[in-house]
């Protein structure tokens, strides 16, 4: 274990979502390498009380890099430099003594600024509302060995379901689109055999909802590169062949 | 006081919860609706409650602090869900799970609560499945097993080391459908911070805008708690950095009763304390201990890198004591073990503060290949921690707080002594006796809030029909709104000089080392003339910055270790007063020669529940009487 010693900060500070906003620079004295990068928020917030005065605010909550809660863009990049890697779990010793550190929040107009480095990200959970989820009421459920699902298949889905919906990819995108947000669930639950009943409703449905909040897609693959969960931008290609045939299937449907 | 019918049905063991659902009351579907239920956190427990809940055709309020419901913590377990399907038919059944919880919890847990727990979670593995949780599978398309600690069946369904996370958003999925139809309205960023009882019934809840700082009364038939446990009491747990006791420890101060405080259990396998700043520590999931070994240096003060150090001078210490169980020995006895052997010199790493969890057997084995596609994501997980790749030397592990099986007290309908106010998931004690198995805790959340609130909360619901609950325009609930809101101004306006992290973290301290691992009459003694100490400093020497009126993180923070440092007087008080050791609570005064758990069943074979008496140094205890029809009252013995 080692110490970094006289870390700038530059951080964003905004009194609420009205207010215009601006950075204040701060120094870290000294921190253990062995820190998370939270920890060293923590450790500047304990100052800033002893200063009285207020305490940056930021989101976060399991600090294993689970839930999803974290955000902060750290010098430009959403959740930091190491790969594969949100914020509670990037460590101090990915820096050097005497860096310079800029912390802002997500920026994308569907994440508006709450206060500090806090966004509000609840457009996610209205495409979810829209149509993200199987369809399948408490108590009449059959065995769940009646549908046997390819190794295969049960990989892929989870490998689209690990997306911990912590926004990186819409603050990575230079048009702040949720596309792979929202193609990884649609891709975990169309890939999925139990989801094929709603898989074009469902399609049309989160699409629609997520252009009423998200810019375009226009690949440019960032998201997928600032994802820590590094969700393979795949499945948006997947999104969009199923987005076409539902337009065509829905009407099919509806017409009979 | 009739508190403490728990209201166990009549009947055989395996047939009570049948003849429960044969007895309760319904309500008919067109008068679902004019019932309102308010649940309260969205967990497993939470979400899945206020999901079907929605789907029978109640009015649902649902509330969080979180900004989407899907951050509950229930989201970090890793390692799986318990389920007596027998897909293995390797001897599984519903009485082999019932038995291997009751033993497991130290017989301590209710029986009745236990086997319906066991018959249900069949039913929950079902529902996940249609649902579309992407559990492993074999490469015929049948659902795969694991097995974990306490158990010598392969029961446990897992998604990758992520399954808590895939079962959230199952019934976060679930959740948020309702909420698109109507069926849930969804209060985020707002937290709990009193309840209100009139005329002896719960009549609803008040709660605080975390981003505006209005405090404001809901009303309700019903409210359900489903918030979770209260390990951050020791300041460094597992859990995350919001889990609090306030809306339990809340609705404990208006008379409901808090069960068992001090059992609270320390998961054997987290990665070491690194330095002062550490604000959380992180599990290791259970599941490593499938394919790892755990052992330490057989010398104090060995130095030697874990490669140096030959065969013949590692004790592999489990393997040694437990030979039957091995590495799989249930948690609390893992974890005791593991603190001898530090506390006699034989931990490793920089510190001196873990044991070795050693993969090179398995690697060696079954190839690097397996062990990663069984646990990739966790040793990456560790790689960014500890900055140590685990496939070459192995993982440092210690024993931290993981999960608390106190909590309130609920009856067989998972009602809290207040009519109309629930508790369910790791916000009740039921279940897990003194001390809880691995993967029993996803699988308990989702039985609470699937399969036995659902037909539990009619029964009392059905005698409300037709009559007018009192609203939020109650003398009752003013009162609570206008106290609500003087304790948050109070906290702003003491001025004094330390933050509440510098309290819970001191706090913290004091818990850890006298009512942790290891408890003494004379520690648990020293620990109650300094909480109140240190509590006193607290209420005259806290600093809060900023206001009341927009979002403040310290605010927030300030009224939970208020609540923790009450809760923390009622755990070692609990602790004092139970004079045996069972499970995850272990007196020193009270072992066997090898050192191992003695339960003392003549004085101490019931549930300490204990009652506010607005001194929280002064509560009242009161006792349930456990009665074991079924099961045979045994010493654990896992050799």
């Amino acid at each position: 274990m080692s110490h970094l010693k006289n870390l700038k900060l530059k951080v964003w500070r905004q009194k609420g979502p009205a207010d215009s906003g601006h950075f204040e620079n701060y120094t870290i004295d000294e921190i253990s390498d062995e820190a998370s990068f939270l920890e060293m928020l923590d450790v500047l917030n304990e100052q800033l009380i002893s200063d009285n005065k207020e305490a940056v605010v930021f989101d976060h909550d399991c600090r294993e890099g689970i839930c999803g809660t974290c955000s902060l863009m750290i010098n430009g990049v959403a959740h930091g430099p190491q790969k594969a890697t949100t914020t509670c779990q990037l460590h101090m010793r990915t820096f050097k003594s005497g860096d310079t550190i800029v912390v802002e929040p997500w920026r994308a107009t569907a994440f508006p600024i709450i206060k500090d480095l806090m966004v509000d990200r609840g457009a996610f959970d209205r495409i979810i509302e829209s149509g993200g989820f199987i369809t399948a009421v408490t108590g009449g459920a059959p065995d769940a060995n009646l549908i046997p699902i390819p190794k295969p298949v049960a990989d892929a889905a989870m490998d689209s379901a690990a997306c911990i919906g912590c926004g990186a990819c819409v603050a990575a995108c230079p048009n702040g689109a949720a596309n792979l947000f929202t193609a990884a669930k649609i891709s975990h639950l169309n890939y999925l055999p139990q989801g094929q009943a709603e898989r074009h409703k469902r399609t049309e449905a989160m699409v629609e909802t997520m252009d009423e909040h998200f810019g375009s897609c226009t690949n440019h693959g960032e998201c997928s590169a600032a994802c820590p969960k590094e969700i393979s931008v795949d499945v948006i290609a997947l999104m969009n062949k199923d987005y076409r045939a539902s337009k065509f299937k829905n009407r099919k449907e509806l017409s009979r | 006081m009739n508190t403490f019918n728990a209201k166990i049905p009549a009947g055989a063991l395996h047939e009570k919860w049948d003849n429960y659902k044969a007895d309760a009351k319904l309500v008919n579907p067109n008068n679902k609706r004019k019932f309102k239920i308010i649940v309260v956190g969205t967990g497993l427990a939470g979400a899945s409650a206020a999901a079907t809940l929605a789907e029978l055709g109640y009015q649902v309020d649902a509330f969080t602090f979180h900004d989407s419901p899907r951050r509950a913590h229930s989201i970090a377990a890793q390692g799986g869900i318990n389920a007596a399907k027998n897909y293995q038919g390797d001897g599984d059944s519903i009485s082999r799970l019932f038995q291997d919880t009751i033993k497991g919890g130290d017989f301590r847990s209710r029986e009745a609560n236990v086997h319906r727990l066991a018959q249900v979670s069949v039913d929950i593995i079902d529902q996940m499945v249609a649902q579309g949780v992407p559990f492993a599978r074999e490469y015929g398309g049948l659902l795969d097993n694991r097995s974990f600690g306490g158990a010598q069946v392969s029961r446990t369904f897992y998604a990758r080391g992520q399954t808590g996370q895939q079962l959230l958003i199952g019934a976060y999925q679930q959740m948020a459908r309702q909420v698109g139809l109507g069926g849930v309205r969804l209060f985020n960023r707002t937290e709990l911070i009193d309840t209100v009882t009139i005329d002896g019934r719960c009549a609803g809840i008040v709660v605080r805008d975390l981003l505006t700082g209005e405090i404001q009364s809901h009303a309700a038939h019903a409210v359900v708690l489903a918030t979770g446990g209260y390990g951050n009491v020791f300041f460094l747990s597992t859990n995350a950095m919001n889990c609090n006791v306030t809306a339990a420890w809340r609705a404990h101060r208006r008379g409901a009763l808090f069960a068992n405080p001090c059992y609270t259990q320390i998961h054997p396998t987290c990665i070491p304390q690194a330095d002062e700043t550490q604000s959380k520590l992180t599990l290791m999931s259970e599941s490593l201990r499938n394919d790892g070994r755990v052992w330490v240096p057989k010398r104090a003060d060995d130095n030697r890198p874990a490669d140096q150090i030959p065969e013949g001078e590692r004790d592999y210490y489990l393997e040694r004591l437990y030979p039957s169980y091995g590495n799989l020995a249930p948690r609390d006895i893992s974890s005791r073990a593991a603190k001898r052997l530090v506390d006699k010199g034989q931990g490793i790493g920089p510190l001196k503060n873990g044991v070795n969890l050693d993969f090179s057997a398995a690697i060696e084995r079954l190839g690097r290949d397996v062990v990663e596609e069984r646990y990739g994501n966790l040793f990456q997980m560790y790689e960014r921690i500890a900055g140590e790749d685990p496939y070459k030397t192995p993982m440092r592990i210690y024993p931290a707080t993981h999960y608390t099986m106190g909590g309130l007290w609920v009856d067989y309908e998972l009602m809290t002594n207040i009519p109309g106010l629930y508790a369910t998931g790791e916000a009740n004690f039921s279940d897990h006796g003194a001390n809880r198995l691995g993967a029993s805790a996803l699988m308990q959340g989702l039985a609470d809030g699937y399969f036995v609130l659902p037909y539990t909360i009619s029964n009392q619901l059905a005698s409300l029909l037709g009559k007018t609950i009192p609203g939020t325009d109650h003398p009752a609930f003013k009162q609570a709104e206008t106290e609500a809101s003087a304790r948050y101004n109070g906290y702003l306006n003491v001025k004094g000089k330390r933050s509440p992290d510098w309290f819970h973290r001191e706090l913290g301290k004091i818990i850890w080392n006298e009512c942790g691992m290891e408890r003494t009459r004379e520690g648990l003694q020293s620990a109650l003339s300094d909480l109140p100490a240190l509590y006193e400093e607290f209420k005259t020497d806290l600093r809060v910055t900023g206001t009341g009126d927009s979002t403040n993180q310290t605010l927030e923070k300030a009224g939970r270790v208020d609540d923790f440092f009450q809760l923390g007087m009622a755990m070692c008080q609990d602790a004092l007063t139970r004079e045996e050791s069972c499970g995850a609570h272990f007196r020193s005064e009270y072992q066997t020669e090898e050192g191992e758990a003695l339960r003392n069943d003549d004085k101490f074979c019931h549930v300490a529940a204990w009652e506010w008496t607005n001194d929280p140094m002064k509560p009242t205890r009161h006792a349930e009487e456990l009665v074991f029809e079924t099961a045979h009252l045994a010493t654990r013995s896992y050799k």
